[in-house]
């Protein structure tokens, strides 16, 4: 078996998933640290521009495996496809962006070929010639070394935001690209996707926000929310929550943040009983300054906070709420 | 329809976490509670019930302390449960569980298996997906609504960055469910009382030992993260870190 690395890039609606670029970082990363030569491949109905786009990396060749039978997107397929590519390429290590598309099929194709995933990963150490992951356990309260132990292709997919996508290596020249056909069975498809759509026009749109203050579940009931409200009233903020918050009606859809919600980078975040579940952390850990007020001292947000205050926010925030208020009336 | 519903009992969210003397794993006695995603699973799986008929069935692995999960499920209204007890089953691996889950059904007939879209500790969300395969049925993911139908079922996932798909499936299948999904309902006392005399089947590790493998990964050492951001903790009396905040605020970030 040749020691190759394959980045299997996203491609959604005949683009490339941009988060791909970051698996292309790791992977440049990877290759550099074992010696391991590295390969992509796009997998698609017309993988070709896709392919032609990542071409221009530092890659030893590309591969578009293609069949119209790959759009739209089907687990059933798209695992059909790949088992057959990677069956045939043999490569040692197989990366994936850790997309809910990735998550939807690589399970899939890994079990269908004997094999396992390291998946969410946020990094990766070379240690006297052995390989490990490492990955997020417990929310984020601890990290794990994690190893393959059984035979190769080993798969693993980065979570999104682990690596620099705009670091990702350009070659001298472009690397050569092959074309596969994928040969796909006609009645392989069980599930029938209808199209994908949006719920709503996003009422909100945090994306431009300079100050957020968003709510976790230490605001405990609806009713506390106001305490939030009035702090990013006093700020000229906006309100924004963690998942949890949403799911149970107290704020709209329209402002979550994370992974399932919106991602943001603004001037300032202040993160009021948010633990930092790694689904929240991707939706914000872009912010300039992170300000965080936990009761719990080994919340994972105090990991990326910038100012840490442990303790319970009832306490703390308003008079806060008072003292920004003074603040601004005084000038 | 038959459901069975897969849960996992994960440390609290709070909970303080040491390790154990291998580095590769936590200290057990901490205080322990249903997985999330897993409770909203079983919610969808009562109502699905009480809508179309039929039975929900709970399983779960782990040691003694597990069973809490069951009962929880049981009081809550599911019509029996399956416990895969030993302690060996925390240190399986996604491909080792979903197999031995696989294994401790093979005599049922479910038209579909739910878990939650991932677990709290692990979080490999992958079990689910890897079921499917092991059994040979279609899955879908992320799952945020369930529509029985005359050809099977429509599901409503969920996408990255607000955006959402239906899918249309036969049974049986497997989905994994989001959390948000629906509203989860309170075990009533009643509830409580019956649990007690609903059937609990145990599986010990001998029943499918046959069936699982070795661990394909293996976590080496678990520590806490190294910061990779400098944290400055501000401490004090509530009114005196509200001024030391508002300096920060004003000086340092300037945002007042």
């Amino acid at each position: 078996m040749s020691e190759t690395i394959l980045v299997v890039v996203e491609q959604r609606a005949g683009k490339l998933n941009r988060v791909s670029w970051e698996t292309i970082t790791a992977g440049q990363a990877i290759a550099t640290a074992t010696g391991w030569p590295l390969e992509a491949a796009v997998v698609g109905a017309s993988p070709a521009p896709i392919a032609a786009e990542v071409a221009a990396k530092k890659l030893a060749k590309v591969y578009a495996v293609g069949s119209p039978k790959l759009d739209p997107y089907t687990p059933d397929a798209f695992a059909a496809a790949l088992k057959q590519f990677l069956a045939s390429r043999q490569p040692k290590l197989v990366l994936m962006p850790h997309t809910y598309q990735v998550r939807d099929f690589v399970p899939k194709l890994a079990t269908a070929m004997g094999r396992t995933v390291i998946s969410d990963c946020v990094g990766f150490k070379h240690e006297n010639g052995k390989l490990v992951f490492t990955r997020q356990m417990f929310q984020g309260k601890l990290a794990a070394d994690v190893s393959f132990t059984g035979d190769a292709p080993w798969f693993a997919t980065f979570q999104n935001g682990s690596f620099r996508g705009d670091k990702a290596e350009a070659g001298a020249s472009a690397a050569p690209v092959e074309t596969v056909a994928a040969d796909i069975a006609d009645n392989i498809n069980r599930t029938k996707p209808q199209e994908v759509f949006k719920e709503a026009k996003q009422a909100v749109d945090l994306t431009q926000a300079e100050i957020i203050v968003a709510v976790g579940r230490g605001i405990k009931e609806q009713k506390n929310i106001e305490i939030a409200k009035q702090l990013a009233d006093a700020l000229g903020a906006d309100l924004a929550a963690s998942r949890p918050i949403c799911d149970n009606g107290w704020l709209p859809m329209d402002r979550q943040i994370g992974s399932s919600g919106q991602t943001v980078a603004p001037k300032l975040y202040l993160a009021l009983g948010i633990s930092g579940a790694i689904q929240h952390i991707v939706g914000m850990k872009g912010a300039r300054t992170i300000i965080a007020v936990n009761k719990d001292s080994e919340a994972p947000i105090f990991e990326i906070a910038d100012y840490a205050i442990v303790g319970n926010l009832f306490d703390i925030v308003p008079p806060l709420t008072e003292e920004v208020k003074k603040a601004k009336a005084g000038g | 329809m038959k459901i069975l519903v897969c849960m996992k009992q994960v440390p609290q969210k709070d909970a303080p976490l040491k390790l154990n003397e291998t580095g590769a794993w936590i200290r057990e006695d901490v205080s322990y509670e249903v997985n999330e995603p897993d409770a909203f699973a079983l919610e969808e799986a009562l109502r699905q019930k009480e809508k179309h008929g039929g039975e929900v069935v709970a399983i779960t692995s782990g040691p003694a302390r597990a069973q809490q999960v069951l009962r929880e499920a049981l009081a809550k209204g599911a019509d029996r449960a399956i416990h895969l007890e030993d302690n060996a089953f925390v240190g399986l691996d996604a491909f080792n569980t979903a197999k031995a889950f696989a294994a401790a059904i093979k005599d049922e007939k479910f038209d579909l298996i739910f878990t939650g879209l991932q677990s709290d500790d692990y979080g490999y969300a992958q079990t689910g997906v890897i079921l499917a395969e092991l059994l040979g049925w279609p899955h879908a993911t992320i799952i945020m609504q369930i529509e029985k139908n005359d050809a099977g079922i429509r599901v409503k996932r969920e996408l990255e960055a607000g955006y959402f798909q239906f899918v249309d499936m036969p049974l049986p299948a497997v989905l994994t469910i989001q959390s948000g999904i629906n509203k989860l309902r309170y075990a009533t006392l009643v509830g409580i009382k019956q649990a007690k005399n609903k059937p609990l089947r145990k599986v010990p590790m001998a029943e499918v030992q046959s069936a699982i493998g070795e661990n394909l990964q293996k976590i080496e050492r678990l520590y806490v993260p190294q910061k990779t951001k400098k944290t400055e903790h501000i401490e004090g009396p509530p009114a005196e870190i509200a001024k030391k905040l508002v300096d920060k605020l004003r000086n340092e970030l300037r945002v007042l």
